[in-house]
């Protein structure tokens, strides 16, 4: 709305554009060229890789055998969806009492998420990982989303969504003889669905590819995650490293994530953006 | 009240509890055993400022966010600005958000291959356009703003957006009472509206920003380990080994406790100055 107005400076504008959506699309390009590349053939001084049908079945077969891609994806889904259940299982409640209840303690509850928010979550991470190795957890699943199941993020959105619902409809709902849980439950998790959405996005791309906490947690590879297990892979592979299969099982491992913002992109961008809120 | 009871004590084991422990912590010569824990005063902290190790990966990280911050915030509003009246806006915002919605480590051993320090398609272009090659990575001299690169192919896409929303919401009159002042297209008319209107945005934006190119730690971990020559160690890498490789907790914690801070202190200007934002507008723009 600002620059373009003749067409030729709408060419240029186009250009400028085209030049850096190719940029940040290439790395994506490349990694699916490479996955179908026999292995011999990536760096052979062409300026990109050439798909064969062979290169692709040997490298897609090595990505699932060799590596247990499949494992570090079953346990990347177990993982997300745990931490997502338990996170909305803990906020919604949560949010529904700061926003329409009145108890003694509220003030300093919402304060205190307030103070959550400014935390970054690299910091409770020590006692927790000392907490975890005590117990014997390390290398577990409970390791990877115990220290999850509390969002402040999700309590301050939902929140945030319920205060402004119809006060005359929860009187209601009381009279019909709805407990307050039902009344979170059944009323106000609907009511919530967008936010909901927004958040389960959030959640669900950030324990995806995260390094950090696995890489703490977990040195068993029949536990790691996918990010954990694509940078294991990596390591191991040095030197003589099967590039092939590496991008293999980086096309495999970024696709559900790619595909979700494809077919969700209003829901997926504003998850994201919420979150960094 | 019992709806919350379980957030609440949730959130004081395993976010609040936790971060003041690890308060506690920094103060301490705590190792992973914890046994023999003892009070060192503020032993950590000035251990931190002398540490020719940590000074080092404080000078890198910095450099990164000198490269990062302005390249991917100039960038994303350019886009912003081009993107707002294309015909291609759909595809345009879908290729330069893509960054942001990959896995980053299966994209940062993509980008590890293309920038291969002989054979990969960086190299290999730069040798048709008859330059020397680079060895990106593997070069002490390179390797950070290799990194940094990265970096900021992750970011424009996220900070495009943020500025596409902040331009949506400067009225249309503004432009047409600018037009009649005669800045009705181009640079003028982009410094007399678009820009201060969007002022509280690009605040958010560069504190966002920074904070995240301070946080840089996926890239590093997976490709360079903080090397070559310690180039690319950063201060949430070495907070990672000190804590949960050397188990030093003591000093790891005294580390954080320090990011927490600088973290908290950029928070707190960018809500001072949306706040001021707010009264001046909320006065009617008087001052």
């Amino acid at each position: 709305m600002i620059l373009a107005q003749s067409s030729s400076s709408r060419i240029a504008s186009d250009a400028v554009l085209m030049t850096g959506a190719i940029v940040m699309v290439f790395p994506f390009v490349w990694m699916i060229l490479a996955s179908l590349t026999p292995q011999s053939e990536i760096f052979n001084g062409d300026l990109l890789p050439t798909p064969t049908l062979h290169g692709a079945i040997d490298n897609y077969g090595t990505a699932l055998s060799a590596i247990p891609l499949l494992r570090f994806m079953a346990n990347g889904i177990v993982v997300c969806v745990a931490i997502l259940v338990l996170q909305i299982a803990i906020a919604i409640p949560c949010g529904y009492a700061l926003a329409k209840l009145s108890f003694p303690g509220r003030p300093i509850l919402l304060v205190a998420v307030l103070l959550g928010l400014l935390v970054p979550v690299q910091i409770p991470t020590i006692p927790i990982y000392i907490a975890l190795a005590k117990s014997g957890l390390l290398d577990s699943y409970a390791a990877l989303v115990l220290p999850w199941i509390v969002s402040v993020f999700a309590i301050f959105l939902f929140r945030q969504f319920f205060v402004t619902f119809p006060d005359e409809v929860l009187d209601a709902a009381r009279l019909d003889g709805f407990s307050e849980l039902s009344i979170a439950w059944r009323i106000m998790l609907p009511a919530a669905w967008p936010a909901v959405a927004s958040f389960s996005i959030f959640s669900i791309v950030a324990h995806w590819n995260d390094l950090y906490w696995p890489m703490v947690v977990i040195t068993n590879p029949d536990m790691m995650t996918p990010s954990l297990g694509i940078a294991y892979f990596r390591q191991a592979g040095e030197g003589t490293g099967n590039v092939g299969a590496l991008m293999a099982g980086g096309v495999l491992v970024t696709a559900p994530l790619v595909a979700l913002f494809l077919l969700m992109q209003k829901h997926f961008i504003r998850g994201l953006v919420l979150g960094r809120h | 009240m019992i709806l919350s009871v379980p957030a609440m004590l949730l959130l004081v084991a395993l976010v609040i509890g936790p971060a003041i422990l690890v308060l506690f912590l920094s103060f301490t010569n705590a190792s992973l055993g914890l046994a023999g824990i003892r009070f060192i005063g503020l032993a950590n902290y000035t251990r931190m400022l002398t540490d020719p190790g940590f000074a080092q990966s404080l000078r890198n990280t910095a450099l990164y966010v000198a490269v990062v911050v302005p390249t991917s915030i100039g960038w994303g509003l350019l886009v912003a600005l081009l993107i707002a009246r294309s015909r291609f806006a759909v595809l345009y915002r879908t290729a330069y958000f893509l960054p942001v919605a990959a896995t980053l480590v299966a994209l940062a051993t993509a980008w590890e291959a293309i920038l291969h320090p002989s054979l990969g398609f960086a190299n290999t272009l730069l040798q048709l356009l008859g330059a020397s090659p680079v060895r990106f990575l593997s070069d002490p001299a390179t390797a950070i703003y290799a990194l940094a690169a990265i970096g900021v192919w992750q970011l424009v896409g996220f900070n495009m957006i943020l500025f596409l929303a902040g331009l949506s919401t400067i009225p249309e009159e503004l432009y047409e009472a600018a037009a009649i002042d005669g800045a009705d297209r181009g640079l003028k008319r982009f410094l007399l509206v678009t820009w201060p209107m969007l002022a509280p945005v690009t605040v958010f934006v560069t504190v966002m920003t920074i904070i995240r190119a301070f946080s840089v730690f996926e890239t590093v971990a997976v490709l360079t380990q903080g090397g070559p020559m310690k180039s690319t160690s950063v201060v949430l890498y070495t907070f990672y080994q000190e804590g949960f490789r050397f188990f030093r907790v003591g000093y790891a914690s005294a580390i954080s406790v320090s990011f927490f801070v600088f973290v908290t202190f950029l928070s707190l200007v960018q809500m001072r100055v949306s706040e001021r934002r707010a009264r001046w507008k909320a006065s009617g723009g008087q001052p």
